[in-house]
């Protein structure tokens, strides 16, 4: 009994992400033909990135904020006091290599891919989905597409947004604590290479592509009235932050360290 | 003009439509009749590719539109419009940029000629100066209204209506029956009514399917359905608690 069960639960999670791949082929299709649903497109890149804005600022500040202090407070404390200049390095790498990316993402998950499965469920279950196909337009074209450029787009854009102030608010820490600027900085750059600024940003483009699939995917399959929908809301967040995690240790190993020479 | 045949639609192993066979003649109005929950929803949304079957075919003017996706299904959808239950208005858009929808995009006509025809497939429905408004500001009836302009708005020869007179009170819905004749009077539609309200029907129709057990068991003429001696037809359309639809 709880064997078949358990079949039955791993038959309907592939038989999901087969049809959430077709889903992302369909829509990457979609990106290089015609319509461009360009009034859809803008208004998502204003959702899906300037109103992201304030909570990447947050986010990002007070990340390189409480990383700045533990550098700070690791190097004071163990390596010895004058040593917490080094830290630079460590905070840099750490946070645009691995901590920003991850952070944005789950931020534009919570904020953004919520709200697009919500939208698009709640056209679901009141037939919008069905009047749309019913007077010429493709939902997948009108709907997906639109928020996967978006996501694209604005991700990697908001990694970098999220890098300098991460980056800088780790410095501005050290800086009031005292650590001398000139060798805080020329430690970081001695490490920080534009690749990893370059991997940050490829890992953000997937994790961007993921939300934007994993939550219009949601919306589409929505049932069940407002309960449905809210169920809906609630598995794009948790499928998202799960993916983004998971994603982001195997691109961890896949990206290498760097591109210099050794 | 629409021909079905053999439809079977299953849900898991709910089996809706067990061979629906269904002719509908150019210029004239079908309600298709039937319980909640009898497929009738169903039914409509296979004649505008909403739905693809298990089994059988629907033709448009002769072409199987199950066979067809994409682009090629949209050219012979493009002869199809559709009032849906709840009217479906796009939410996010005001009452102008839901009429002009799918005029904008199943014809290539100019702006100035669509504002025309937005303003005439609402003056046809009997509303004026509602452009503006978003879908939260209007009425039920309103909505429905707007929902028929909409449907109408790029002139399909063919109508299809999802429980017109649903959700609304028995005048509008008697002011929305009297549009449904105005409209195939006017724009010589063929139409495709769904409804489980019987003075709607017998308003409306031309002809009437009654659809039980995913089967067509009755069509005829609104005297030949009251007159008629099958006591499936007759429970229903005396609107009677007890008798074989409740049996089964």
């Amino acid at each position: 009994m709880a064997g078949k069960r358990i079949g039955r639960a791993v038959l309907s999670f592939f038989g999901q992400l087969g049809e959430v791949g077709l889903l992302a082929a369909a829509a990457f299709r979609g990106l290089f033909g015609r319509p461009w649903e360009r009034r859809n497109f803008l208004l998502q890149l204003e959702e899906v990135g300037v109103r992201t804005v304030p909570v990447v600022t947050l986010t990002a500040a007070f990340g390189g904020l409480v990383f700045g202090l533990q550098t700070y407070s690791g190097f004071h404390r163990y390596i010895g006091p004058g040593t917490e200049a080094y830290g630079g390095s460590i905070i840099s790498v750490g946070l645009v290599r691995e901590l920003i990316p991850i952070w944005v993402s789950v931020m534009v998950s919570g904020r953004v891919a919520s709200a697009m499965t919500a939208e698009i469920g709640t056209m679901r279950i009141t037939e919008q989905v069905d009047a749309l196909f019913s007077l010429g337009a493709d939902p997948v074209k009108y709907l997906v597409v639109p928020r996967l450029a978006a996501c694209l787009i604005m991700l990697p854009c908001l990694t970098l947004y999220g890098d300098l102030v991460g980056v800088f608010c780790g410095w501005l820490y050290n800086a009031l604590m005292g650590v001398n600027s000139y060798v805080y900085v020329k430690n970081t750059l001695i490490y920080l290479e534009i690749w990893d600024l370059a991997s940050g940003m490829i890992k953000a483009l997937i994790f961007g592509a993921v939300i934007a699939v994993v939550a219009c995917w949601n919306g589409l399959n929505a049932e069940g009235g407002a309960k449905g929908v809210g169920r809906a809301t609630t598995r794009t967040v948790v499928v998202n932050a799960v993916s983004i995690l998971i994603l982001n240790f195997f691109l961890s190993k896949a990206l290498p360290a760097t591109l210099l020479p050794k | 003009m629409i021909g079905i045949s053999g439809l079977h639609k299953s849900f898991g192993g709910n089996a809706v439509l067990r061979g629906v066979d269904l002719e509908v003649r150019r210029g004239e109005t079908m309600v298709v009749i039937g319980q909640s929950g009898s497929g009738k929803s169903v039914l409509i949304k296979h004649l505008i590719g909403l739905m693809k079957p298990d089994r059988g075919t629907v033709r448009i003017n002769g072409t199987d539109i199950t066979r067809l996706k994409g682009q090629a299904l949209q050219a012979v959808t493009r002869k199809v419009g559709m009032l849906f239950q709840a009217a479906a208005l796009f939410d996010s858009m005001n009452v102008f940029q839901n009429v002009s929808f799918g005029l904008e995009r199943q014809t290539h006509v100019a702006p100035a000629e669509v504002r025309e025809r937005v303003r005439d497939s609402l003056r046809l429905v009997g509303l004026r100066d509602v452009e503006h408004l978003m879908p939260h500001e209007l009425s039920g009836g309103m909505r429905k209204r707007v929902g028929l302009a909409r449907a109408i708005a790029y002139r399909p020869e063919i109508l299809l209506y999802d429980e017109p007179s649903t959700g609304i009170d028995p005048i509008r819905a008697d002011a929305i029956n009297g549009l449904i004749n105005d409209l195939k009077r006017e724009l010589k539609v063929t139409s495709v009514v769904i409804t489980h309200d019987m003075a709607s029907c017998y308003r409306v129709a031309d002809r009437i399917a009654m659809l039980f057990e995913g089967r067509i068991v009755q069509i005829g003429t609104p005297r030949e359905i009251r007159d008629s001696r099958d006591p499936v037809v007759q429970q229903f359309i005396r609107g009677e608690a007890e008798g074989p639809i409740t049996e089964w």
